[in-house]
């Protein structure tokens, strides 16, 4: 019960976070819409492996933050390059 | 009494982590989205990792978030320093109620 109103939570704040994405006025704020949409699915990912109980779940979320980290700091240099 | 810490840690949160969905939505421009997102968010995970390891106290998951938890802060102050300094390189447009513009003026910006 307590998990799936996180989830929901989670997802109604990605939603916004993709509402920044679609209209984001320049590039650095997409960027930081992506980011947080990295770190809100990590988010995700604690929860669910909280309520069913799995501890692979929380694999999965460091390797999707590392990604997410990685990703975040090559479109910040593309967009240090672009000007 | 276990059950109700994990829970409302859990709870509080997914509360921050959709404060910083609102603060990127609706903050006046890069700079503050940026602090917004990035603080709401590292707090949030923080008392969700938290809520987690309390709920399963057992080796591999508490190792499991500490780690996350550790990571996340370490590379959130990163890429949030970043991306801040590639938007105040870029010449992003500031929120008209700022006070101080501490970056340098078009005209003296060295080419880099």
């Amino acid at each position: 019960m307590i998990s799936e109103m996180a989830l929901a939570l989670l997802a109604f704040g990605a939603i916004l976070a993709f509402a920044r994405l679609m209209r984001g006025p320049t590039l650095p704020d997409r960027v930081i819409a992506i980011d947080l949409i990295g770190v809100l699915i990590v988010c995700v990912l604690v929860v669910v492996a909280s309520g069913r109980g799995g501890a692979v779940f929380l694999d999965v979320a460091i390797f999707i933050a590392l990604i997410s980290f990685v990703g975040t700091v090559a479109y910040a240099r593309y967009v240090e390059r672009e000007r | 009494m276990v059950e109700w810490i994990s829970g409302g840690l859990t709870m509080v949160g997914a509360t921050l982590a959709l404060l910083a969905g609102v603060g990127v939505l609706r903050m006046p421009d890069v700079f503050t989205r940026m602090q917004a997102s990035t603080k709401a968010s590292t707090l949030g995970l923080g008392c969700l990792l938290a809520g987690l390891a309390i709920q399963h106290p057992e080796v591999s998951f508490v190792i499991r978030a500490l780690s996350i938890g550790a990571f996340m802060m370490l590379t959130t102050a990163v890429s949030a320093h970043v991306i801040a300094r590639a938007a105040a390189l870029s010449g992003a447009p500031l929120w008209s109620g700022t006070r101080t513009d501490e970056r340098p003026r078009a005209d003296s910006r060295p080419e880099a």
